[in-house]
């Protein structure tokens, strides 16, 4: 192996104009499907915004092309609907569950890929196969026992917390992406930690914890989108109260609400997608690493 | 003696240590999954509307469920058609751009960008961006085909064009996926193609006997993961049903009418499970449907987990 891996002078022969010619042609070739994908891709995305920018008439007529454009439907949006309410629930329930997920997901990703014990494949195990399960297969119990549970009086039904607080009990998802991790940490980091003395839990909070930080920022990115863009749970607990709403219910009742118009609806969806696309610019590289380490090598 | 007493502290200090570090997954498991799962085959037996207490009835909901109602077959076709068209497209879309983002020399950041941006998108807007520009009056895309002499389809409004939409909808997304196989074509040892173009192999052949080999175990896997996601479509199926019903009779109240319009073509079975137990509060009913869905998703979930060990790399490398 050693051998083939030093670098041997090797001096690159121009391909015969014939070679040359047909590797171009294939380039091209490829480059245009590329843009002619790219363009499917973008187009969505393109009608969504330009709707937005259109006056109800236009919207409703077959004319593709905003005329004038009208700015102020993104400050309409917000006077139709309750949407700094429901931006608000959003975030409370995306940040919140993230903080539990990261805290409660990096102590059991440790104990299974770092420390023996008899089980832990079983384990490792039976939270694959949390992960795969649909969340349907657990609602109606699990909805049953938040409606019949009421400390102090308070009712959960109608609120976000039955979708927030199982976040602080360890998501398979996230348990699975940074076990995935640990596993490729040396062992010599840990070794040299307790040679001086240190015990698991510090190893796990300074070396462990410091050396992981790209795979807990991806857990932490995961999730947040996750909850961000989640619909199902959130819907069952507090559709029925408009108050509690996130993002994503108030989206799609945002017609069906007050008659609303197709541009204002358009303007939502847009404001709706914007977080997201914003996160992925400014955390780009988290976010590739993140899905290539799920997509784990054979 | 004294040896063996240290010994065995150590012992349980370590089993200690390990209870505490699993303890939130331990608590999680079970009171968000063993308990509902137990709970869901036993409330399976009972008639339960969530006011009365419930009413023991043994087999009565599986036997509607099988042999009585006729929505459950629609459900399951529904799914099946869904799963079976959706997941092999996505798979080739995500692997003719990934092989299409592979060979490209110029602009790979930018393509990669374009391609995976549609999959962060929040799905309730996605679906809703579709609803719009596939609403058939005045959507941009009839707009387009109209004058291209085309006649374009009723989409969302027409029941053998709602499926097919939302499979539209899902390739717009495989984003994931095509980073994931991108990553996985990239990773191909250089040395195989080249040993295989000595061996007089096509660029055909290439892709045929060294690209594919080298990377199905993630092609496995997406299409593993896809048949996964297949059964629990609900948000797409929810919202494109709301939106496209609520736009053709101006209802203001959606939700109960609306769950599989057009004529049941996007009444999938998490979508039939959600009208059952949430619309209806069936409970019993809905858990029977649940204990299926689990039946179902398990022998799907154990195969993948049997032949873990081909994907997943465990141990230090």
């Amino acid at each position: 192996m050693s051998t083939a891996d030093v670098a041997v002078p090797f001096v690159r022969r121009r391909p015969p104009a014939r070679v040359r010619r047909k590797r171009l042609l294939v380039s091209v070739a490829n480059h245009s499907m590329l843009i002619a994908a790219s363009i499917a891709f973008l187009a969505p995305f393109a009608f969504i915004a330009v709707t937005a920018l259109m006056t109800n008439d236009q919207a409703l007529s077959a004319n593709l092309w905003p005329h004038p454009f009208a700015w102020h439907n993104f400050v309409d949006v917000f006077t139709k609907a309750p949407l700094w309410r429901w931006t608000f629930n959003t975030f409370e329930y995306a940040s919140l569950a993230t903080l539990g997920v990261v805290v409660s997901s990096v102590p059991v990703a440790y104990a299974l890929a770092r420390l023996r014990w008899r089980g832990r494949n079983l384990a490792f195990i039976v939270v694959l196969i949390a992960l795969m399960l649909p969340p349907q297969v657990t609602v109606v119990p699990l909805y049953v026992a938040w409606a019949k549970f009421h400390p102090f009086g308070f009712n959960f039904i109608g609120t976000l917390w039955p979708v927030i607080i199982p976040n602080w009990f360890g998501d398979a998802f996230s348990i699975f992406l940074l076990r995935q991790f640990f596993l490729t940490i040396p062992e010599e980091y840990m070794d040299a930690a307790r040679v001086d003395g240190c015990g698991e839990v510090r190893i796990l909070l300074t070396v462990v914890s410091r050396l992981a930080k790209p795979a807990i920022a991806a857990v932490a990115l995961f999730s947040f989108l996750y909850t961000f863009n989640d619909f199902f749970l959130p819907l069952l607990y507090s559709g029925e109260s408009p108050h509690h709403w996130v993002l994503s219910i108030g989206l799609s009742e945002f017609r069906s609400l007050h008659q609303v118009q197709w541009n204002l609806t358009m303007a939502a969806t847009l404001l709706v997608m914007a977080p997201v696309i914003v996160l992925f610019f400014l955390a780009q590289r988290a976010f590739v690493e993140g899905v290539t380490l799920t997509g784990v090598k054979g | 003696m004294e040896r063996r007493r240290a010994r065995r502290r150590a012992a349980w200090r370590r089993r200690r240590l390990v209870l505490l570090l699993m303890s939130p997954w331990l608590v999680g498991f079970s009171v968000f999954f063993g308990y509902p799962l137990v709970m869901s085959a036993y409330l399976s037996l009972n008639h339960y509307d969530l006011l009365s207490s419930p009413r023991w009835v043994g087999l009565a909901n599986y036997r509607y469920l099988f042999t009585v109602d006729p929505q459950t077959w629609t459900a399951v076709k529904n799914t099946l058609w869904l799963i079976g068209v959706l997941v092999p497209l996505q798979v080739l879309s995500a692997f003719g751009l990934a092989l299409m983002l592979a060979r490209a020399r110029t602009g790979v950041g930018i393509f990669r960008t374009i391609f995976y941006l549609p999959a962060l998108a929040p799905p309730v807007a996605a679906t809703l961006g579709f609803v719009f520009i596939l609403n058939p009056a005045t959507g941009p895309v009839n707009t387009i085909l109209s004058h291209l002499g085309i006649n374009g389809p009723l989409w969302f409004q027409d029941p053998s064009w709602a499926k097919p939409s939302l499979v539209m909808l899902g390739i717009w997304g495989v984003g994931n996926t095509m980073i994931i196989f991108l990553a996985a074509v990239l990773d191909v040892p250089r040395t195989l193609y080249e040993s295989a173009q000595l061996d007089g192999a096509g660029p055909l052949q290439r892709l045929r006997y060294v690209t594919i080999p080298s990377i199905s175990p993630v092609l496995l896997f997406a299409a593993v993961l896809g048949v996964i996601q297949g059964l629990q479509y609900f948000t797409q199926a929810y919202v494109a049903a709301g939106v496209a019903s609520g736009q053709a009779s101006q209802a203001a109240d959606v939700t109960s009418v609306s769950l599989g319009y057009p004529v049941d073509s996007t009444l999938f079975y998490p979508v039939l499970l959600y009208q059952h137990g949430f619309v209806d509060f069936q409970m019993g009913y809905a858990s029977a449907m649940a204990m299926f869905l689990f039946a179902v998703s398990f022998v799907v979930t154990l195969a993948i987990v049997i032949n873990s060990r081909r994907w997943v790399h465990s141990g230090a490398r």
